[in-house]
């Protein structure tokens, strides 16, 4: 019952405030309602069982990702008075709200079914969240974690070297 | 116990909100703020479909979109603070030269 009521409180705040992040016109303010998004989208995942992608989603989203942004929005300083949207707006909202009519259609009519893992509920909290976690990621999937740590300094040096003034 | 069938409706409802975003936002740093939240839209589903078929690896996946969603971001804004240093404008619609 709880659940259920924490459940709504975070889908209520997520989708309200995703929905600031595309109408407000201010881009600070688009920032700060993404902000919320993700702390919530962060509870979520608690009641998903999954606490460690929780403070992982709080780190990196919340932490690294926002500040990014809002840094860029204070360094270039966009001017509020502008036109907000494409010319496309209409049809796109129009495509967007028959979209989520065919979405919610599939997801109604189909039936989830397939073969059930061997991490239940009860065998992740005996072994620990972040142990599993921990424990999956540096055996069965250490390869793609190399090729991520590979992203990382790609991103790193793409983004010092496009950033970096043009020498004279 | 919540359906899974819920969690699918959210992450359904905030990435059309995230592609409506992308799709008529003239800013170009709100339309990033709009890939985030589709990532994060497919970040609930993974996370949903591991909880409720009791696996690990919807988890470990939505840390290689978390790796991803940050060099993502870091690559857009400094392709932004480029475009900015060349033509002064931050609007999608305005930086058009190679439009025919």
């Amino acid at each position: 019952m709880i659940l259920n009521l924490l459940f709504f409180y975070f889908a209520a705040v997520i989708v309200i405030s995703a929905l600031f992040v595309i109408i407000k016109r201010n881009a600070f303010h688009s920032a700060v309602a993404l902000l919320v998004t993700l702390i919530h989208i962060a509870g979520i995942f608690i009641l998903l069982n999954s606490e460690f992608l929780a403070a992982v989603q709080i780190l990196v989203y919340a932490g690294a990702i926002l500040v990014m942004i809002i840094f860029v929005l204070m360094f270039l300083n966009v001017t509020q008075r502008y036109r907000m949207f494409n010319r496309q707006k209409f049809i796109a909202f129009l495509m967007g709200i028959i979209l989520v009519g065919e979405v919610l259609y599939v997801i109604s009519v189909s039936a989830i079914k397939g073969p059930k893992g061997d991490f239940s509920i009860a065998k992740i909290m005996s072994e620990g969240n972040t142990q599993a976690i921990g424990r999956i990621l540096y055996t069965d999937y250490l390869f793609p974690f190399e090729v991520a740590s590979i992203i990382l300094l790609v991103a790193m040096i793409g983004a010092i070297v496009l950033a970096k003034k043009e020498p004279q | 116990m919540i359906p899974l069938h819920y969690y699918l409706i959210l992450a359904a409802i905030l990435f059309i909100i995230g592609m409506i975003g992308v799709l008529v936002r003239r800013n170009f740093l709100t339309v990033l703020m709009s890939i985030e939240l589709m990532l994060n839209a497919v970040n609930i589903n993974f996370v949903a479909f591991a909880h409720y078929m009791d696996s690990m690896t919807g988890r470990i996946f939505v840390f290689f979109i978390m790796t991803v969603a940050a060099a993502e971001a870091a690559i857009g804004l400094a392709i932004l603070i480029s475009a900015y240093r060349n033509t002064g404008t931050t609007f999608v619609d305005e930086i058009s030269s190679m439009k025919g």
